[in-house]
């Protein structure tokens, strides 16, 4: 019992720890610049929305946060649509170089994003890609594919292949078979190779900044804009960045009793 | 489960197959084709062979950089690994408190890369931040930005910050994944807290631990986003990892020989160490 205690007060405390930083953000953002400059307090004196207010307000702030969540979504649906009928070759079928196809998908999981930073502006440069949210989109499944593929193929051999040949002889095609009741049986294994795309993309910004100049141009690209001649506006920097956690947390929220078994085939 | 042989599944992975060669073939090549040349301009390019590798690697800045980055990759997995799993061995087992306790855990996970560096840049600042401010109260000269030694500290906090976390949820599932008679069958024995972790959760553990063990390394040998906002690599250089150094000679100098060249061999020392690792564990796998 003593033992259960000691555990719960430090996970506690790691927790607390972990969390004092946001905190800190979200204080911050509810504070006007002559409370965050003028010393430090713990919480607002003068509670304010106008940090927020601004970026509400302001289309060339909100627009961010649209062009963002756009590519993420695109790139979402792209890597689910061409992962999924790939993890399912993997998982059942054995054919020529499946092996070196598998570890060279892996190895792009490895490659360093600012090695591809100079090339894939000039690739999509030359296909006047350049600036769109379907170019950032492209090039976040250069380590979203391999990860999806991975994942899903460690669900889908979860499922015994008895379900295949049944449902062949009950006459159902692939396609229908594929969407109709296999697609059914892994739908936890989608939902969290759907938010570690999301959350992988979510949170890139090197190679989502260096595609777009204005047209789609990332949250995170827009927040050094509070950097201006007269210093930091630090109120509306935290509110974006505040405002930044929120989508992740919801998609947590929705997988959260899937996420483990993710974790758990440890194909992160 | 046995597969069956059928070639005829290259149709289901066709589209993976041309998308991943779209967006890392080509742009693989291209880098291959400027490490071995010399441009000048549109039809311009004249063949040096390995000048620009020779070049790069005699490099005193990318040396310099190229040890800072083991070093902090290597703190990285001294301080996550061990921390990762204390903090997945406290986390309740099951239930409310388990869901609550993994969403928490999991935030720093979800914040994009940059928003992490805002947050440290902010909360470790002296004047308006808790973390820098409580630390000079302490009476310790703190200051990231004029220190090296305080920089490194800070940079090297705000990664254990962000990537325990991963660690943590993947010991975390690893840990739900033992079958509860192994507990059973230790209590009878009698077994010490230390005897439980070390002879059944470490090894049943291994899997994951390795999986970790490369993510963070890989991900740690990339880093880029997070100190450049935070420090923008300095005071100096002190702070200028791997990445930072690329992108600024590939796109602030434009120097694309030298930068491709770079590029190469720092693609093959991240593929190279992962694979060692790789190997090396799977062998002592296997010989147990």
């Amino acid at each position: 019992m003593r033992q259960t205690r000691a555990k719960n007060v430090g996970i506690t405390l790691f927790i607390l720890l972990l969390l004092t930083p946001v905190y800190w953000l979200l204080n911050m953002s509810f504070k006007t610049n002559q409370e965050i400059l003028g010393g430090l307090t713990l919480w607002p004196q003068t509670f304010t929305f106008d940090n927020y207010a601004v970026i509400f307000t302001d289309p060339s702030w909100y627009n961010g946060y649209l062009n963002s969540m756009l590519y993420v979504s695109i790139n979402v649906v792209i890597t689910l649509s061409v992962a999924l009928p790939a993890a399912y070759a993997f998982s059942r079928y054995k054919f020529l170089g499946d092996k070196h196809l598998f570890f060279w998908l892996l190895s792009n999981r490895m490659a360093p994003p600012a090695v591809f930073l100079l090339p894939f502006f000039q690739l999509y440069s030359s296909i006047g890609l350049f600036d769109t949210h379907i170019a950032v989109a492209l090039a976040h499944c250069l380590f979203n594919v391999p990860l999806a593929v991975w994942i899903l193929e460690g669900f889908m051999k979860g499922v015994p292949r008895e379900y295949d040949e049944m449902a062949y002889i009950d006459g159902y095609s692939f396609p229908r078979f594929f969407i109709k009741v296999f697609l059914p049986m892994i739908r936890s294994g989608i939902g969290v190779t759907a938010f570690f795309a999301f959350m992988f993309s979510w949170v890139e910004l090197l190679l989502a900044r260096t595609l777009t100049s204005v047209d789609a141009q990332p949250i995170g690209a827009i927040m050094t804009r509070t950097i201006g001649a007269s210093g930091i506006d630090w109120g509306v920097l935290a509110a974006a960045g505040v405002l930044t956690i929120i989508p992740g947390l919801l998609v947590i929220w929705f997988v959260r009793n899937h996420v483990a078994k993710g974790f758990a085939l440890g194909r992160v | 489960m046995e597969k069956i042989p059928n070639n005829r599944a290259w149709w289901l992975v066709l589209p993976v197959f041309l998308l991943v060669a779209f967006s890392a073939l080509i742009p693989l090549m291209t880098v291959v084709n400027y490490s071995v040349q010399d441009i000048f301009g549109p039809g311009q390019a004249y063949y040096v062979g390995t000048e620009w590798f020779k070049e790069v690697l005699a490099d005193e800045r990318l040396q310099d950089s190229l040890i800072r980055q083991f070093v902090f990759s290597g703190f990285v997995l001294l301080i996550q690994i061990p921390l990762g799993i204390g903090v997945a061995l406290m986390m309740p087992k099951s239930g409310v408190k388990g869901s609550l306790c993994l969403i928490l855990i999991a935030i720093p996970l979800l914040i994009p890369w940059n928003v992490v560096g805002t947050i440290w840049q902010i909360f470790a600042r002296g004047d308006i931040g808790l973390f820098g401010w409580g630390i000079n109260q302490l009476g310790i000269d703190y200051n990231y930005t004029g220190d090296t030694l305080d920089a490194w500290l800070t940079v090297l906090l705000m990664d254990v910050w962000h990537w325990t976390p991963l660690v943590a949820l993947l010991c975390y599932s690893g840990l739900r994944a033992i079958p509860e008679a192994f507990y059973q069958a230790a209590e009878i024995d009698r077994a010490s807290k230390w005897a439980v972790f070390r002879y059944i959760q470490l090894p049943r553990l291994k899997s994951v631990l390795i999986i970790a063990v490369l993510l963070r390394f890989m991900d740690s040998f990339m880093i880029y986003i997070e100190p450049f906002v935070l420090t923008g690599g300095g005071p100096g250089s002190s702070t200028t990892f791997l990445s930072q150094t690329l992108t600024t000679m590939a796109i602030g100098q434009f120097d694309l020989g030298r930068a491709a060249a770079f590029s190469l061999i720092y693609f093959l020392i991240v593929l190279l160490i992962s694979w060692l690792f790789f190997t090396a564990i799977t062998h002592a796998d296997k010989e147990k």
